[in-house]
């Protein structure tokens, strides 16, 4: 899978000057969060792991960050956005409109449930969704459109770019307090930071991820 | 969200007992002066942000007495902080708003604050005068509204304002009348600053050093900035100069009583039509404080919604509304983006966002729109760039996942626009729905004008040459971004159409006042908070002034 940051962890500077408690605090609760559904259906979470599959492939060589739990985790813990678009319910009822209306497009077009489609099956379905062509009763007024970029992108990505897998696959050097950074110029990186692979000198970024401090 | 071993900040309120917290110790207290609710004090201010943190320092400095209220927590940003985008929303207002109109804003997270500190705890600290031209543009330029007040008396506030906040700037400012010299000197430019003067040097635009609130040497007991690059989340090491640890302690030792976790859901009026103080949600159970004088200061969302709601029989369209404009006149600014990527490694999560900016386009008036724009550096974070690509790309799937992966290469500039304002754009309250306090959430419509669709088009175009030159490959644009509210309660010179005065009074209750965000008539093309800074330190010398003379 990824070699762009081979070897690199951020959980490995957990215990440097770069991790406050308080970061320590909230990445652990994090990493705790359950694996089952808790606000969710069994149905519904079926459903949902199967968008969440789409919208944010993983690589099968590592655990996966659990997407969906974070998505059921906030709608349990009703933690809201601050917002809310005039044509969108509650974030916990659009969930569920959506994930229902979803299987019923799948059953009515391939007449399986959603996750259970091919992969092709399923991002064809998204890209109506996206493009507000998914409409009908099951929806309840709700625009498709809205919901995929108000809720499906939105939910998703933040609940994947929240864990420390997605900040070590894509370099980010993580949390940054008390330490933070010296060098700033560009092709310059402080000792705690991710180094990157060049083509062919791939084990010396290895090796210098390997001694992230 | 994080629960430090001093307790959780969100359950109980921490400035009681005589006591307030030590926001440069971890766990640590300092004293405080308690005022009874039924001690008749001469300022309630509601909202302890730019506005209202500035303005409580400031009238307990000469002598009144003041009680500042807000609804947020009161945070130790040492202990409270984590470098962690999701727990960070702990700063934000994240209580239910809806949104409405042609262009839906997103509220909530990185929008506008609810803490003591108000916005300024997660604000990027980007620290811009006004273009003099801007406080009289309806006459000087044609556009908009007139502030009632003169350029010149606004560039000592500035001054004022800069001192006290110890701005770290550059030796010389390229636009505008001479100012004075930055207190603190500017930060060393990051990989991402330096794009931005590549690509206006290539343009033949003039560039600067931003200027910036967080100081880069110590100051009291402020730690220089560390360029950790979390800004927006909040700065765990003080060495951001927000309202938090600059004005909040001053307030404090002057005599003033914060009051945290304290929402205040009305404002009381006699019947010989004065405000007579406030009532407030704190410990579980409304109270209501006495006050000779009321200032609201909740910033341009939650000020309209409090005086709406304080409606009563003799102003059933709420106070200070004879002009019908509270909550009317809703602005944000334009804040469109152009990202691309470049060979180099970049790494523009490090160092406060923006490092460098560019106001050419505030002072060179050749454009067929009104208003002006200046950009800057960006430096988001995951969660924030994830947001980017999927809103403004529409990517997702193995692509989006992918492309995240050269975050490290990633470059981009941002712009900050002028915005006109409209009546139509507005905050209304919302009968059928109540926030946790059981009052009526707001609604905020917002439409983009031609005007402001002139403007972001040519902002956009711009950018663009100015990566492109600057050698950025595969740019793309971020066109349905946008940040800084105001204009819920304008100020001006007449009653009819303005609903403070230059004092930030209210023409209807004298002893109402507003000040904050929401008094900008217009927003002008840069970032707001040394303004609402200055009009606070102006409005606190006024009070003065009325009060020697009798006239409070
Ligand atoms: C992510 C972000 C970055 C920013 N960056 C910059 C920047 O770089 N430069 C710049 O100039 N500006 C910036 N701003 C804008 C700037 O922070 C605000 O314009 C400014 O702080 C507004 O000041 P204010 O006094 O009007 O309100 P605020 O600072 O928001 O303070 C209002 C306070 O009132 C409280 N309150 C509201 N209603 C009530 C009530 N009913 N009862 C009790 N309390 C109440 C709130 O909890 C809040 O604490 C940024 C804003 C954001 C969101
Ligand atoms: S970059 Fe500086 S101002 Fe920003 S959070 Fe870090 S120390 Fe604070």
């Amino acid at each position: 899978m990824t070699a762009r940051y081979p070897g690199y962890d951020v959980l490995a500077k957990r215990h440097t000057l770069s991790w406050n408690e308080a970061t320590r605090r909230v990445v652990d609760k994090r990493l705790a969060v359950p694996r089952e559904p808790r606000f969710l259906t069994t149905d519904e979470w079926a459903t949902l792991r199967a968008v969440c599959d789409r919208i944010l492939p993983q690589p099968k060589d590592r655990p996966p960050v659990p997407i969906a739990a974070y998505v059921d985790d906030k709608l349990l813990e009703n933690k809201i956005d601050g917002y809310r678009d005039a044509e969108m319910p509650h974030q916990g009822e659009a969930w569920r409109i959506a994930l229902a209306a979803l299987d019923g497009h799948a059953r009515e077009a391939h007449s399986r449930r959603f996750h259970e489609l091919a992969a092709a099956e399923q991002d064809a379905l998204l890209t109506r969704m996206q493009k507000g062509e998914l409409s009908g009763d099951a929806w309840q007024g709700m625009p498709s459109r809205k919901f995929f970029a108000k809720r499906v992108l939105h939910d998703i990505t933040n609940a994947y770019y929240a864990h420390p897998t997605a900040w070590s696959e894509m370099g980010f050097a993580g949390p940054a307090a008390p330490r933070g950074y010296v060098r700033m110029d560009a092709n310059q990186h402080d000792p705690w930071e991710a180094a990157e692979a060049h083509p062919g000198r791939e084990a010396e970024a290895l090796a210098k991820n390997k001694r992230v401090v | 969200m994080a629960i430090s071993p001093a307790g959780d900040p969100f359950e109980n309120p921490r400035a009681i007992n005589g006591r307030a917290p030590d926001v440069f110790t971890e766990g640590g207290w300092v004293p405080m002066r308690h005022y009874r609710d039924e001690e008749e004090v001469d300022f309630a201010i509601v909202g302890t942000g730019a506005g209202g943190g500035t303005l409580a320092a400031r009238l307990a400095e000469k002598g009144f007495s003041v009680v500042a209220l807000d609804a947020g927590p009161y945070f130790r940003p040492m202990e409270d902080f984590a470098s962690d985008e999701t727990a960070q929303n702990q700063l934000y207002w994240m209580d239910p708003r809806i949104v409405a109109g042609d262009t839906p804003l997103t509220m909530g997270g990185k929008n506008s604050g609810k803490a003591v500190g108000g916005s300024t705890v997660h604000f990027a600290m980007v620290s811009l005068r006004f273009r003099p031209e801007w406080f009289k543009s309806r006459s000087l330029m044609g556009y908009g509204a007139d502030w009632p007040i003169d350029w010149r008396e606004m560039w000592q506030y500035y001054a004022e304002a800069e001192r006290a906040l110890s701005i770290s700037g550059p030796v010389s400012y390229p636009w505008g009348p001479k100012r004075p010299r930055y207190p603190y000197r500017s930060h060393p430019i990051n990989a991402a600053g330096m794009i931005l003067a590549k690509g206006a040097e290539a343009q033949g635009y003039e560039w600067t050093p931003t200027p910036l609130a967080t100081v880069s040497a110590p100051r009291g007991k402020s730690h220089p900035c560390v360029y950790r690059g979390w800004c927006r989340f909040g700065c765990s090491t003080n060495a951001k100069q927000s309202a938090l640890v600059v004005w909040i302690p001053r307030a404090i030792t002057a005599g003033a009583e914060i009051r945290d976790l304290a929402m205040v859901g009305k404002v009381e009026v006699n019947g010989a039509g004065k405000a007579t103080g406030v009532h407030y949600h704190r410990e579980g159970r409304w109270r209501f404080q006495r006050a000779r004088n009321v200032v609201v200061a909740g910033y341009a969302v939650e000020t309209p919604r409090l005086l709406l709601m304080s409606a009563t029989d003799r102003f059933p369209d709420g106070l200070a509304n004879s002009s019908g404009l509270v909550g009317k006149n809703f602005m944000t600014q334009p804040n469109q983006a152009v990202f691309g990527d470049v060979e180099e490694e970049i790494r523009w999560n490090k160092a406060p966002p923006s490092t460098t900016i560019t106001e050419h386009w505030n002072y060179c008036d050749r454009k067929d729109f009104f208003g002006g724009y200046c950009w800057m550096g960006q430096g988001p974070l995951p969660i924030e760039w994830a947001t980017v690509q999927v809103g403004a790309r529409g990517v997702w799937g193995e692509q989006l996942w992918r492309d995240m992966q050269n975050y490290n290469h990633q470059v981009g500039v941002k712009l900050v626009g002028e915005c006109m304002p409209d009546e139509k754009n507005r905050v209304t309250l919302v009968t059928d729905e109540k926030d946790q306090y059981g009052l009526p959430i707001t609604r905020i419509t917002f439409s983009l004008g031609e005007n402001d669709k002139a403007l972001i088009a040519h902002g956009l175009d711009q950018m663009q040459q100015s990566m492109q030159l600057a050698g950025v490959r595969n740019l793309f644009r971020q066109d349905n971004d946008y940040n800084h509210l105001g204009g819920t309660a304008r100020m001006g010179d007449d009653p009819r159409t303005s609903v403070v005065n230059a004092d930030c009074r209210s023409w209807d209750l004298p002893n109402l006042g507003v000040c904050d965000g929401s008094g900008f008539p217009t927003v002008g093309g840069g970032n707001p908070h040394l303004t609402i800074h200055a009009i606070a330190l102006r409005t606190a010398d006024r009070i003065e002034a009325l009060a020697k003379r009798g006239e409070l």
